[in-house]
């Protein structure tokens, strides 16, 4: 299998010389295509900060980032939002469509900056908008759809335009229990078709549906875990065991 | 004190954001400053007392005007103050939760108010003052005087004007402010960021229905004005359109709000590409919750650009026209043979002396009182004007007399029209350099430029009405009147002359001699020292034995036609710079303040990868669209209302209309074009992320 994305020996500080914050220190992972993978961690492990150096929002302080074989951290300017734009999808916690916009431009949106031609990005929206489940709100407006519907149309905005990979930052965070389980059936359902995820999360079930989770403390990997044959249920209690051995504050998240 | 070091640091902070503001505020008060100043800058100008005179009467009517100015700086500022306050609710939410007393957040209110209100001052006062000394140019060249040397000029006055006026304002803000805090609710303040877009769409068919029957009253609207403009008898009948025009403009922008949109998104593949649905929804839902200001805001333009381009027109228009009516430095007349009409002169108040002994030329006259003006003048001609009892204005009417009467009741039909032989009249022509003439014996010409009148005579010119002068019977050459005129003047005012052939009319006829020449001297202080010598043959003892003649010379006509254009113009100026300013600066903030609530969505943009420049692009265009459609229908309404200002200042002629719309074009360029670039960019940074 290829690696879609490969992490190599990454560094973050943050902070002057006289107080250095390590949020990243030394980490390096590889996903392959077609995975699911959850990273977890307590707030402050350095979690978001690497989904931020992975989505080019952040700059590394050193190390190297290969999407597709491609370093990304050597990207500059334009070819940075050419890069995010074609490559990534985004899935985020506060959900970021726009609210002016209806589920179906907001999708049409994402399409439309790549300069997809019209014609084509009707039957784009049709086709993943039914693997979604959303074709009932395709012309309602943000402030007329549920939370789960809201990150369900984030997820095919993210997923329309066949990104190498996709990123999701907490993406059940304010969603509630029946939504979350929705959204990441969906999710499963996407990985089937080929699509490759990386996940963010601090909550255990969330994490269950992943097929591998990383587990990261104070910047570093703390373990891996395969979900291998297991069902979704064991991988939940694998996932509990390691959360207690991390200790304290992830605890709280459950 | 604590206090005091957090107000200097909110406006530290605020000076960026909201740099619009305080750019207003300074051009408001050094526009104030620099109109209030006008003044003080003649004093080292080169002008005559009746000039100086003209200056004063300008000071007293600017100052009038700049009470109206303050009203309108007054609600400006209340209005941007009131509406930057707005987006501080957070700010004063989290004083209050920290136990901060209302009465504090209100001295920290009045200490920014004081602070700004100083600040502005001493910056806009500096500004005034500068900006002028450059004016001193403007207003040289508005009165043709000569900068006889160039001083720097402070005007204690103005500049205690403008500090008063404007403490006056910042004191009512101030009001303003503490009534608004007193009366928020803390739940409110904290809640007021947190509030979701509803786009509430307008059923199409009524927006189509509305939009239709706009267009129908604003045309109506239009028709009355310049086509119909005689149906509005009385000054207030104008409102009629004026409301209909504003109710109008108020329905396009609200049915375009909804239209817009829907019409975008029927353009498929126009609304499908790169970030234009994002521009289309952005613009639909601004508009949708602007419609009331964008409305007052077109309209405000439309009024400014009237002003500024009526003024111009009016200014330009008398300045072309002295060119045009004074061709030569003097023009005088002697009446001859006044006691032809012995009874009418008697009771204009002329002596019998004056009466009797009327027969010498206007050379003649001033030889009696020992004046040599021939020697005065480089060339000259004199030429005669006859009359005759039996060619009187009714006569030259022929048989449209009653219609014409009907309508011009006011006219006086039985006046004897002035004669002219043809030769007389092609002299004074190549004189002038107008047109000359020649006639058939049995032909005649009426000249004349009053357009009124030329109106009235061409109706009877139409008819090929024919006159009788002593036994010959004429017919007129041309079908309308031809332009020409023989008295210089500063306006059209030739009621008509009728040119007829040499031999049909004898001396037995005269009724006044004409005299018309240039200088030999071209220098002004030597041309009004020859005229005062004239003024003061009103003192000779002659005078009640023989009527001195009348004079037209350049030199007066030029005077007082320089200080009323000047006067125009300033006050157009002053105005509508103003009122430019003012709306445009609304539609800054409310722009700026756009910008600053939508900066989340601009980041979703950037998340999802869209180019730098493609984001800039849409801002460009959503920013330029706001500014623009008000403009394009107040552009429209001004094509109009041009029309209709120029009909009625008919009078001042309105042959210098392009270069006065242009004149305009640029000003208001300059202005609107410059606070869209502003805007534009301070809303660039505002929406760039802040890493």
């Amino acid at each position: 299998m290829e690696n879609v994305l490969k992490v190599q020996n990454i560094e973050k500080y943050y902070g002057s010389r006289s107080s250095l914050t390590k949020a990243i220190d030394d980490l390096s992972f590889e996903v392959e295509k077609g995975e699911f993978v959850a990273i977890m961690g307590a707030s402050g492990s350095g979690k978001t900060t690497l989904l931020n150096c992975i989505s080019t929002i952040d700059k590394v302080t050193s190390g190297h980032i290969y999407v597709d074989g491609i370093d990304i951290t050597k990207l500059k300017g334009n070819d940075l939002n050419k890069f995010r734009r074609e490559e990534l999808g985004f899935i985020f916690q506060n959900f970021n469509l726009l609210d002016t916009l209806t589920a179906y431009e907001n999708i049409a949106l994402a399409l439309s900056i790549q300069n997809v031609s019209p014609a084509l990005i009707d039957a784009k929206i049709k086709k993943v908008a039914n693997d979604l489940d959303i074709k009932d709100v395709l012309h309602k407006y943000p402030y007329q759809m549920s939370g789960g519907q809201i990150q369900r149309v984030a997820s095919a905005r993210a997923i329309v335009t066949l990104p190498k990979l996709v990123l999701a930052d907490e993406p059940t965070g304010a969603l509630d229990s029946k939504a979350a389980k929705m959204l990441l059936e969906k999710f499963n359902y996407l990985d089937e078709q080929g699509a490759t995820i990386l996940m963010v999360t601090h909550d255990a079930f969330t994490a269950s549906y992943a097929r591998r989770v990383i587990f990261i403390k104070d910047g570093k990997i703390f373990k891996e875990i395969h979900k291998g044959t297991d069902t979704r249920k064991e991988f939940f209690d694998k996932i509990i065991d390691v959360v207690t051995l991390l200790g304290g504050d992830l605890n709280d998240a459950l | 004190m604590m206090l005091c070091k957090l107000s200097l640091k909110n406006i530290r902070k605020s000076i960026k954001d909201y740099a619009i503001y305080f750019f207003t505020l300074i051009l408001g008060i050094a526009i104030f400053y620099v109109f209030n100043a006008l003044d003080s800058q003649t004093v080292m100008m080169d002008v005559s007392t009746s000039t100086q005179e003209l200056i004063k009467l300008m000071m007293t009517i600017l100052s009038g005007v700049s009470v109206f100015v303050s009203f309108i700086l007054g609600f400006l500022i209340i209005y941007a103050s009131r509406f930057l306050m707005k987006r501080r609710n957070k700010e004063f939410g989290i004083y209050l939760t920290l136990g901060m007393s209302k009465r504090k957040i209100s001295f920290i209110l009045f200490l920014e108010t004081l602070f700004i209100g100083i600040l502005s001052l001493i910056v806009g006062l500096g500004i005034g003052v500068l900006m002028s000394q450059l004016m001193s140019l403007v207003v040289a060249n508005m009165f043709e005087a000569n900068l006889t040397k160039f001083a720097f000029i402070f005007s204690p006055k103005a500049c205690f004007k403008t500090i008063i006026y404007f403490s006056i304002m910042y004191l009512i803000v101030m009001i303003f402010n503490t009534i608004s805090v007193s009366k928020c609710k803390l739940i409110d303040l904290l809640n007021s960021a947190k509030k979701s877009e509803e786009v509430k769409l307008k059923n199409p068919y009524l927006c189509i229905i509305i939009f239709i029957g706009a267009i129908i009253i604003l045309g109506r609207a239009y028709f009355i004005v310049t086509h119909d403009f005689l149906s509005l008898r009385e000054a207030q009948d104008i409102l009629v359109p004026i409301i209909m025009g504003s109710v109008a403009t108020f329905l396009i922008f609200w049915s375009l709000s909804g239209l817009i949109l829907r019409i975008g998104q029927s353009l498929k593949k126009y609304y499908y590409r790169g970030l234009n649905s994002f521009i289309f929804r952005e613009f639909s839902s601004k508009i949708n919750t602007t419609v009331l200001s964008t409305t007052v805001i077109c309209l405000m333009l439309f009024v400014t650009i009237c002003l500024l381009s009526s003024c111009f027109t009016i200014k330009n228009s008398m300045n072309e026209n002295i060119k045009k009516l004074t061709p030569v430095d003097a023009q005088f007349s002697s009446l001859v043979n006044m006691e032809k009409h012995y009874d009418a002169f008697k009771r204009y108040g002329y002596t019998d002396n004056q009466i009797k002994n009327s027969h010498y030329s206007v050379l003649e006259t001033f030889t009696l009182y020992d004046f040599d003006y021939k020697n005065y003048l480089k060339n000259y001609i004199e030429v005669n004007t006859y009359s005759l009892p039996s060619l009187t204005f009714k006569d030259t009417l022929g048989s449209n007399y009653e219609a014409i009467k009907a309508k011009n009741s006011f006219l006086t039909f039985d006046d004897e029209q002035d004669i002219m032989k043809i030769s007389d009249y092609n002299k004074v022509a190549k004189l002038y350099g107008i047109p000359e003439y020649s006639l058939k014996e049995d032909e005649y010409i009426i000249v004349a430029d009053f357009k009124s009148m030329v109106e009235i005579r061409n109706i009877a010119l139409k008819n090929k009405e024919t006159i009788n002068i002593l036994g010959h019977t004429l017919k007129p050459k041309y079908q309308e009147c031809q332009d020409g005129f023989l008295e210089i003047a500063s306006q059209h005012i030739n009621t008509g002359i009728i040119l007829v052939s040499d031999d049909i009319i004898s001396d037995d006829y005269l009724y006044a001699n004409y005299l018309m020449g240039n200088y030999k001297t071209t220098k002004e202080k030597e041309i009004r020292e020859i005229e005062n010598k004239i003024n003061s043959l009103t003192s000779n003892p002659l005078v009640n034995d023989y009527l001195l003649p009348f004079g037209n010379t350049k030199l007066d006509i030029k005077e007082a036609t320089v200080g009323l254009s000047a006067m125009v113009t300033f006050i157009g100026l002053y105005l509508g710079i103003i009122f430019l300013v003012s709306c445009v600066a609304i539609l800054a903030l409310k722009e700026l303040s756009e910008s600053s609530d939508n900066k989340s969505r601009y980041q979703v943009l950037r998340k999802i990868g869209t180019d730098e420049k493609m984001i800039n692009k849409a801002l460009f265009w959503q920013i330029a669209i706001f500014f623009l459609l008000p403009l394009v229908l107040a552009l429209i309404h001004s094509i109009f209302g041009i029309k209709f200002a120029l009909s009625v200042l008919e009078v001042f002629g309105n042959e210098e209309l392009l270069s006065s719309i242009i004149i305009t074009m640029i000003i208001l360029v300059i202005i609107y074009g410059g606070y869209f670039l502003i805007t534009y960019y301070c809303s660039k940074n505002i929406i760039k992320e802040r890493n």
